[in-house]
């Protein structure tokens, strides 16, 4: 068994509603006021809490790499700040053993008037780098930047690319025996991020400690041996990432968040409404998330509000990733069977081979015919995808630089000599 | 266990049964903070070279693209100095007790300066650097204190330009030039006894932003800046002299240009008035800084 390096115990974190942002001291005197004359506070008044954490204790053993995972608001953040130190708990303990760094951004401090080198030496100092390791590592983190020749100038004139290669070389280099990382490895281009994966890959081989905070499931697949996942600042899971992973995306379309029927962020006549997105296997078991290469059904429940058949129809499914149309399923493209819709329902889109690479895609949904659309919903749905072995070889693909990108299409090859 | 050459300093020299079990003191232990005074000042001796490197910061972007730089920490009170003396000296006659008036007002533009620009850009630090409270733990008094001690780089600056003023009036300070040290200290603890009570409630109460400005305009002509102190009248000394900045200009200019020395009656309140002040600043800025990041 190896040492302990981070033992929580029954940590807690409350917030104050009421008090956060409306602080003025014209509201305090107007309050005085009031509680002078003997006004009763009303009840928006009164110390509204929010647990942000709730009694959350958990080990993290050296060596280990956890990743916490959890919806918006679970208290992910809380407890990084926590561990941080950047905010006290309200109660419990936390004991850390070696030397932490915390990363909850990149480039943290950097100053647009300051040269590269100036900003390396600020950044650093502010992540707790003490002036001589600074010194002694600059070269190398210089290097690892490719900004060599710009290092002298003023950060301002930098590109944006360039400005997050420095700032994650400063963080790469920190050297500490426990790192705490929130998303900053979803910033930046691909390669870049693909850099900054390796990097990590490299800090848990090293056999530091790790934990990190995302909502990119495959990275906390692909890095982590333990995920826990958080719930209204409460600890729900624990264990092995895919089987939290799991735990997180069933939860995520069992309730929790509006149902997409009583969505009202829509365009719609309310007459034919989506009301539902599952995802499915072959054998129509739900799954989430989805395997490249795996047959998916994509199914679309509807419900008709008003007594009526409607003809001609088309359900059409975009499926998106960062902002950009991946792919399009569409009822009245594949055959030339009319739809007619009435009554409840759904509709099944059948995948053979999910041709979408790993990451995090999004589902818009349209129920319409060619001059009126009945409902249209945006980020209806989301998709994990986890890379997948597509072809059947036993390879995965993309390989790493080009993971995340494109999709997957049938080919085949054939070599003929010429000479 | 590999790389863990600090923490295994730590393991005592006790036979241990089984690994796992070993008694080791945490490097950090983060506890919900009790009591009025935790000062922590393991803490911020750690951070010392951050807050070199922030007053390093601010110096350097003050006077970037520039063309003067830092020629202006010089300029700016020589030409206050130019303006007081056409102004209060030969337009309203002001006394300067036996000074010429032109060094009477650079002794006291000095200390001045110096706590006017340490309050208005300190009172209101934590807020500019609201960025890195919510992103990055260290010491939070670092932020004040680099705030406050980046004029003071200023105050030096000027400080030597003393020296060819006091030459050209054909002056030479006396022996109270040893205590001088003294009164620098008084005015750095004033300057960060009134930011340290401003910054912790800025983050709060964003009104501070907007008081500041006029506090530090009144506080001048609470203060013997432009005229002396003899134009005040003896019974309202006592209640004048609460103001610290009162002790610290009376001090410069004893120090310096070997005016009378200020009576015991007047150094006392200003310096008990700053002692106040800056112990109980320091103590509500801790109290505060448990907040600072959920209320920024």
């Amino acid at each position: 068994m190896a040492e302990i390096a981070i033992s929580a115990r029954h940590v807690s974190k409350q917030y104050v509603i009421a008090a956060v942002n409306h602080d003025t001291l014209r509201d305090r005197f107007a309050h005085a006021c009031r509680s002078v004359f003997g006004e009763p506070a009303t009840s928006e008044e009164g110390p509204r809490t929010f647990h942000a954490l709730n009694d959350v204790s958990f080990e993290v053993t050296e060596g280990e790499v956890l990743g916490i995972i959890g919806h918006n608001g679970a208290g992910k953040s809380t407890l990084l700040k926590v561990l941080s130190r950047i905010t006290e708990p309200s109660g419990g303990e936390i004991d850390i053993y070696g030397r932490v760094t915390s990363l909850l951004e990149v480039g943290t401090g950097f100053h647009a008037e300051l040269t590269g080198r100036e900003n390396i030496y600020l950044n650093a100092a502010m992540l707790g780098m003490r002036k001589v390791d600074i010194d002694r590592r600059l070269e190398e983190i210089v290097e690892f930047s490719g900004t060599q020749q710009f290092i002298d100038t003023p950060v301002k004139r930098y590109s944006s690319g360039m400005y997050v290669r420095l700032a994650f070389s400063v963080a790469a280099h920190l050297d500490p025996e426990i790192l705490i990382v929130d998303e900053v490895l979803s910033v930046g281009d691909g390669a870049f991020q693909k850099k900054c994966l390796g990097k990590m890959d490299e800090v848990r081989r090293d056999g530091r400690t790790v934990i990190l905070v995302s909502h990119d499931l495959p990275v906390v697949a692909n890095l982590c041996q333990r995920a826990i996942l958080l719930r209204r600042g409460n600890i729900v899971g624990d264990g092995r990432p895919q089987q939290i992973i799991e735990q997180y995306m069933s939860e995520a379309f069992t309730g929790g968040e509006a149902s997409l029927a009583d969505r009202t962020d829509r365009y719609t006549k309310h007459e034919l409404m989506v009301q539902a997105i599952g995802f499915l296997n072959e054998k129509l078991e739900p799954v989430q998330p989805a395997l490249s290469g795996q047959h998916l059904v994509v199914r679309v429940h509807y419900a008709c509000h008003v007594r009526k058949v409607f003809e001609n129809m088309r359900v059409m499914v975009v499926l998106n990733r960062d902002e950009r149309t991946a792919c399009i399923l569409s009822t009245d493209v594949v055959d030339r069977q009319p739809l007619t819709l009435e009554g409840t329902g759904f509709v099944d889109f059948h995948i053979p081979h999910l041709p979408l690479c790993g990451g995090r895609y999004f589902l818009h949904v349209a129920i319409e015919n060619d001059t009126l659309t009945q409902d249209w919903v945006q980020y209806a749905a989301e998709l994990q995808v986890l890379d997948g072995d597509y072809y059947g070889t036993g390879k995965m693909y993309p390989h790493d630089g080009w993971r995340g990108k494109g999709m997957f299409v049938d080919h085949s090859w054939k070599l003929e000599r010429v000479d | 266990m590999t790389m863990k050459a600090s923490n295994s300093l730590d393991v005592p020299a006790v036979p241990v049964p089984t690994r796992g079990h070993v008694v080791r003191t945490p490097t950090v232990k983060i506890r919900p903070s009790r009591g009025l005074l935790h000062l922590d000042l393991g803490a911020l001796w750690q951070y010392r070279e951050l807050l070199v490197f922030l007053v390093w910061r601010d110096t350097k972007v003050r006077y970037k693209q520039a063309v003067i730089g830092a020629g202006w920490a010089v300029f700016q009170p020589l030409i206050s100095m130019l303006l007081f003396t056409a102004i209060f000296s030969y337009l309203a006659k002001l006394p300067s007790d036996g000074v010429p008036y032109p060094l009477f007002a650079y002794a006291g533009l000095l200390p001045w300066n110096f706590i006017a620009q340490a309050t208005s850009r300190s009172g209101t630090s934590l807020v500019g650097e609201s960025h890195l409270i919510s992103k990055v733990y260290f010491p939070r008094l670092i932020i004040p204190l680099a705030a406050a001690a980046t004029p003071a780089v200023d105050l030096l600056c000027s400080l030597l330009m003393m020296i060819p003023l006091m030459l050209w009036f054909g002056m030479t300070p006396g022996w109270q030039i040893l205590l001088f040290p003294i009164f620098l200290v008084m005015a750095l603890l004033a300057a960060l006894a009134v930011s340290l009570w401003f910054s912790a409630l800025h983050v709060k109460f964003r009104d501070v932003g907007h008081i500041i400005p006029f506090f530090v305009q009144f506080w001048m002509f609470a203060s013997p800046v432009v005229y002396p102190i003899s134009l005040i009248p003896e019974k309202w000394r006592a209640l004048y002299s609460l103001n610290p900045v009162v002790g610290v200009v009376e001090g410069f200019r004893w120090t310096l240009l070997g005016q009378r020395a200020p009576s015991l009656e007047m150094m006392l309140p200003s310096l008990a008035i700053v002692l106040l002040l800056f112990v109980s600043g320091v103590i509500y800025f801790k109290r505060m800084e448990r907040t600072f990041a959920d209320v920024i």
